[in-house]
């Protein structure tokens, strides 16, 4: 039994540095994960930094300050979709079927890819956390609050790459997972990932109010400009929960699907 | 068509001009054969353009906005970026074949590279216009100022040219890297070049590096002149001609840059 625990780890652990390796070495994998968001975090700080002047809008030192949780969390969803768009081309060259002919646990195959995801995430978030600290932003709860942001932004990563699988396992297509990026644009504008969610205009602001992306952005943010409170921490890790369990759920239907129909 | 036995520079020749068309003619085809290919390029840009126009649409209650509604201020940004996408992805279909050899088998015709380069860059400038209808019907469903007849040819004339300068940075690119691996940095360039201007606020309210940059970004211009219609009603020459000329300018400098990556690509 815990041969066999272990066998799988190694599984998991040999997928997921694969995983990170295939990102480092494909600009088409990486450039959505660092290049775009940390080019659109400084061009929309010093583009609409003047933001914090308006009534309502939350006490900060920058509008840095503000965004850095919207670019850690953009960041985190594109390494899911990048992580699902790698899983699908595994499955289209014959990789995954390899995999499956091997005899190891068909949920150490998908966890491989989910922890090279999380691998991404919190690299990410060291990423986006330097370049902050750099441009002067304060993280309010100190080490702590930087680390609980790592955390949350891995575990988000984690959450997402579920749902870039489940993607991945149902389609089997590349293309088809790669046409789910405009979509992370529209759930990242419908959350208060780059403004908070009552100076948005409506409708889209009261859909941003009860996003679960909203949750998980606040969780990620309160570290950083007040004290992070319970009900946010909390409402933070219900939300990302909630959308693993979604995750997790749809992968293991499709994979089930997969080897049943073979494809 | 006769085989000519030396290039010649110019698109006066007929034979050039047949040149030309078959290329936008097989550019068009793509579009048919290939809706789905055109989807990002118009998805892209109208989900910015709605997303940005909620989420920053309180930022016109700052003192020093030129409008009261983010969605006419934002609107050209969207056509620009919708051209830059579809110029990019000039770029990406250039670079796809080169992988597969049709791009030698067109160096190796008879016709002058700056009409084969002519070819594939202006069908991107028709192109352009795809996204460009789609936004501008979104946009004045959800409630858009009309520019006038004038503001509109003005935004037009320009979602073309920028069309054909960011296939023009496309084919460099595809001409260097020759890969489509090389697609994120045909698309970063466009990305870069169009929102480090006044995109998002008035140069007034750009704050830090961003503020300098815009000044001296020539995309700034291009983006004033196809904003006036949709902020100010009306459209004057003054506005106008500063943008047109950055404008051309680009698209010198991004076909030199192109036919000198042909040389260097025939020579290799």
């Amino acid at each position: 039994m815990i041969q066999r625990l272990l066998l799988n780890l190694r599984v998991v652990g040999s997928l997921g540095a694969r995983s990170v390796k295939q990102t480092f070495r494909r600009p088409q994998l990486m450039a959505p994960i660092i290049v775009f968001p940390t080019l659109l975090l400084a061009i929309q700080t010093s583009g609409a930094g003047s933001a914090i002047g308006l009534e309502g809008f939350p006490q900060v030192n920058g509008f840095l300050d503000f965004m850095l949780a919207g670019a850690m969390v953009q960041s985190t969803l594109l390494a899911g979709n990048s992580g699902g768009i790698a899983l699908a081309v595994d499955i289209e060259m014959g990789f995954t079927d390899r995999l499956l002919a091997a005899p190891i646990s068909r949920f150490a195959m998908v966890l491989g890819r989910l922890a090279g995801t999380a691998v991404l995430g919190a690299a990410t978030a060291c990423w986006f956390l330097a370049i902050g600290l750099i441009f002067g932003v304060q993280i309010e709860e100190g080490v702590p609050g930087a680390l609980l942001m790592i955390l949350f932004v891995s575990l988000s990563a984690i959450a997402f790459g579920a749902i870039g699988a489940a993607v991945a396992l149902r389609t089997g297509t590349a293309s088809v997972v790669q046409g789910l990026f405009p979509l992370v644009f529209v759930i990242l504008f419908l959350s208060s990932a780059f403004f908070p969610a009552d100076l948005i205009l409506e409708p889209a602001g009261s859909v941003a109010e009860y996003n679960p992306l909203s949750f998980v952005v606040d969780g990620i943010r309160d570290p950083t400009i007040s004290v992070l409170t319970a009900e946010v921490f909390w409402k933070a890790v219900g939300a990302i929960v909630l959308i693993l369990g979604i995750g997790i759920g749809f992968s293991a239907l499709a994979l089930r699907h997969r080897l049943r129909t073979g494809g | 068509m006769e085989a000519r036995s030396l290039p010649v520079s110019g698109f006066s020749s007929r034979e050039d001009r047949e040149v030309i068309g078959a290329l936008i003619r097989r550019s068009a085809n793509e579009i048919l054969r290939v809706p789905g290919a055109a989807i990002p390029g118009v998805l892209a840009p109208t989900i910015f353009f709605l997303g940005l126009s909620a989420v920053f649409g309180n930022l016109t209650q700052l003192p020093g906005f030129t409008t009261d509604t983010y969605q006419n201020f934002i609107i050209p940004v969207s056509l620009m970026q919708g051209a830059g996408f579809t110029g990019a992805a000039t770029g990406v279909n250039m670079a796809r074949d080169i992988e597969q050899g049709w791009f030698d088998r067109l160096l190796a015709s008879p016709a002058p590279r700056p009409v084969l380069l002519a070819g594939l860059v202006l069908s991107a400038s028709l192109r352009a216009l795809v996204p460009a209808i789609v936004l501008l019907s979104v946009g004045f469903a959800i409630g858009v100022d009309w520019p006038g007849l004038d503001g509109l040819i003005v935004a037009l004339l320009l979602v073309m040219g920028m069309g054909t300068s960011a296939a023009l940075w496309g084919a460099s690119i595809a001409l260097k890297f020759k890969s489509q691996s090389a697609a994120p940095l045909m698309q970063a360039g466009m990305f870069t070049l169009i929102l480090t201007t006044t995109a998002y606020a008035p140069l007034e309210l750009l704050k830090g590096w961003l503020h300098t940059v815009a000044e001296y970004n020539p995309m700034t211009q291009v983006i004033e002149a196809a904003r006036q219609g949709f902020v100010t009603g009306g459209v004057t020459w003054g506005e106008t001609w500063p943008g047109l000329l950055c404008l051309a300018g680009l698209i010198a400098l991004f076909a030199w840059w192109a036919l000198r990556g042909m040389t260097r690509f025939a020579d290799s």
